[in-house]
């Protein structure tokens, strides 16, 4: 018990410690940059879970914006009521955050159900079809505010602080906030039983069973713990943006989450964020060097171009890259612990989908 | 009861669309193991060109032939270039590059011919045709059922009846054996995909008219409603895809008849739901549980 106690508290540790770092960046920001790192923050709960899902016990959503819906309207059905009841900040804020948890964690679990039962093709269809479907659901589920959306409530910079940042900074604290405290289970998640679990799951779903693994719980769970990270990130963006609708969670988006998951490196947290940041930073400096060009064909490439690349990006990287910046990165990482102790390098090796490696794998299931 | 007439017999004009795609993502299935997320974008970058060259010579049956050559070469590019360079047992990476594909092809559409949905007029009458006083399908619509129900009797016969048939059948079951047996197993992949993709340029065709207009996203929501009757009826079940895909196109008739036309997605979300709980393994397929 005690190597899972360190192993935790040196996660904790680490985490804490990066946190403190990004809320220390955010002084040397402007307002515009430290919006970005909001939404670079928000985005990276997402990917989080996602790359968790799909890298570990390979099931494939596309439908993780609307899990991030999911999250932004719960937080805005209870933080409205919560706001014009009189709430003070903190307790709406947490408050809200509850209701996200809440609503992300039932569409996710629902979700994990239906996924327990199909595999791969299926469960990306059955995801597809409810990302297609959310305009629609927007619209006709009653207080949903329809395309519009829902208004959230204004969340200043508390009195103490008021003097020190404004209100962008403070957002960027919130969102760094949420974001380690809904990144860091799912990182200890996947370095302990659990993580063990759902790749065994995604090995060799019989061998599991026999080792008394039961797939269709630990995909359901993974489902679920994806989902309220999702859920979380989507609450984040609610605050930032004031406002949850249907418009910003298209397919599009969901499709640059894969992106970002891909792209990072299937099953690697680190690399989750780092695609996060690509995915917000990428399209906002396409449509800057595209501002230059004339009206027409400025309307056309925006938006459009930075899609093309990231789908070439995802192609690339799929056929040539198959791990991603991770196994790139642990590599180089892993060699270069080698030769400076000769420890083999802790957790290190890329988990999730060997799509070039043979199947009958020889190495234990633990070493994975 | 003349409007539920109605609502019917265009349902199943437009349920055989749906499962003419649905048709080519069975085609692809059992041919490649693999779920073309790209299906519909390769689709309408074919009828971007059919609408080309009907502009350009005013000949429906040409553009037609163009479609479903542009298709089909379509098809035997992305395979040829794309798909058989990617590694792997397992179906994902071989759907991330199709999505990857997706993107691609739907960004250089919207670049090349901007957001607005370009009008295609129908080649015979939307009016509705009476028989005995009641209004019952188009001319147009008639046309899509009898293109549509040629090109079912088409493929069935090339798959059942004939030695390609058998020679594609084969090589999608047991690879390893039909190339002992002297199939050229990567020919029939590529034939595969070539017979998939000119299907969906054809179903994409036979649809725009219908709808708003040519435009990227043309053929997201076909694909949708396709891969519910895939759902349904199982990947591996062409019967299945036809039968589904005059189910599906039923009941977003009657729900756009009777409710309103923002339900229809939701609609099929449900019946996708229902099906996928109640009885996951689809309706028509023999397995208890679906091994991608």
């Amino acid at each position: 018990m005690t190597g899972i106690d360190t192993r935790t508290r040196s996660i904790v540790l680490r985490a804490a410690g990066l946190t403190a770092l990004a809320l220390a960046a955010t002084f040397a920001l402007d307002p515009f940059r430290n919006y970005q790192l909001a939404v670079i923050a928000a985005t990276f709960c997402a990917t989080a879970g996602l790359t968790l899902l799909v890298g570990l016990t390979g099931q494939l959503s596309l439908g993780h914006a609307v899990l991030m819906a999911a999250g932004g309207y719960g937080y805005a059905l209870v933080a409205g009521p919560a706001a014009e009841a009189g709430l003070p900040g903190a307790a709406r804020f947490a408050l809200g955050l509850l209701g996200a948890v809440v609503i992300s964690g039932a569409v996710g679990g629902l979700l994990g159900l239906a996924g327990a039962r199909l595999r791969g093709p299926y469960l990306a269809g059955l995801t597809l079809a409810l990302v297609i479907a959310l305009p629609a659901l927007a619209t006709q589920v009653p207080g949903l505010g329809k395309d519009q959306g829902l208004g959230v409530p204004f969340e200043g910079v508390p009195g103490l602080l008021a003097g020190v940042m404004v209100v962008e900074q403070w957002h960027a604290w919130i969102a760094i906030v949420v974001a380690a405290v809904a990144v860091t289970p799912l990182v200890v998640l996947r370095s302990g039983r659990a993580g063990l679990r759902m790749r065994a799951v995604h090995g060799d779903e019989v061998a599991a069973r026999l080792a008394g693994v039961s797939p269709a719980r630990v995909k359901v769970g993974a489902f679920v713990v994806s989902s309220v990270a999702a859920g979380l990130g989507g609450a984040v963006l609610a605050v930032v943006t004031q406002n949850v609708g249907p418009g910003r969670y298209s397919l599009a988006f969901s499709l640059l989450l894969l992106v970002a998951v891909v792209v990072g490196g299937l099953g690697s947290v680190g690399g989750a964020a780092v695609g996060a940041a690509l995915v917000v930073l990428l399209p906002w400096f396409v449509d800057t060097l595209a501002s230059g060009l004339p009206a027409d064909l400025e309307q056309r490439l925006s938006g459009n171009l930075a899609v093309a690349v990231f789908g070439a990006l995802l192609i690339a990287v799929t056929v040539a890259w198959p791990g991603g910046l991770a196994t790139a990165t642990a590599g180089l990482r892993g060699r270069a612990g080698r030769r400076l102790s000769r420890t083999p390098p802790a957790g290190g090796v890329p988990s999730g989908l060997p799509p070039s490696e043979p199947r009958p794998d020889p190495r234990p299931i633990t070493e994975r | 009861m003349d409007r539920l007439v109605l609502l019917v017999s265009t349902g199943v004009a437009r349920g055989l669309v749906i499962a003419l795609f649905a048709l080519s993502l069975v085609i692809i299935w059992r041919a490649a193991r693999i779920v073309n997320f790209a299906q519909a974008a390769m689709a309408v970058m074919a009828v971007y060109v059919a609408f080309a060259i009907e502009a350009a010579t005013g000949s429906y049956l040409l553009a037609l032939l163009a479609a479903l050559v542009t298709g089909a070469l379509l098809g035997v590019a992305v395979e040829r270039g794309l798909m058989r360079h990617v590694a792997g047992r397992t179906p994902m990476p071989g759907m991330i590059v199709a999505i990857g594909l997706v993107m691609v092809l739907q960004s250089l559409l919207g670049i090349l011919f901007g957001a607005k949905h370009r009008p295609m007029t129908p080649v015979l009458s939307e009016s509705p045709l009476y028989v005995g006083g009641v209004p019952v399908l188009s001319r147009y619509d008639l046309f899509v059922l009898v293109v549509a129900l040629v090109v079912v009797v088409g493929l069935g016969l090339l798959f059942n009846r004939s030695t390609l048939g058998l020679q594609l059948r084969a090589s999608a079951v047991a690879p390893e054996v039909s190339r002992l047996l002297g199939v050229r197993v990567p020919r029939m992949v590529t034939i595969g995909w070539m017979l998939s993709s000119a299907v969906a340029a054809l179903a994409v065709l036979l649809l725009v008219p219908t709808e708003l207009g040519l435009n990227a996203h043309s053929g997201d929501v076909l694909f949708v409603h396709a891969f519910t009757v895939a759902v349904l009826g199982g990947l591996d079940s062409p019967a299945g895809a036809l039968l589904g895909g005059v189910v599906v196109g039923v009941l977003v008739s009657l729900v756009t008849g009777y409710a309103s036309a923002g339900l229809a997605p939701l609609a099929v979300l449900a019946l996708l739901t229902t099906v996928l709980l109640v009885r996951p393994g689809g309706i028509f397929a023999a397995k208890e549980a679906r091994t991608a």
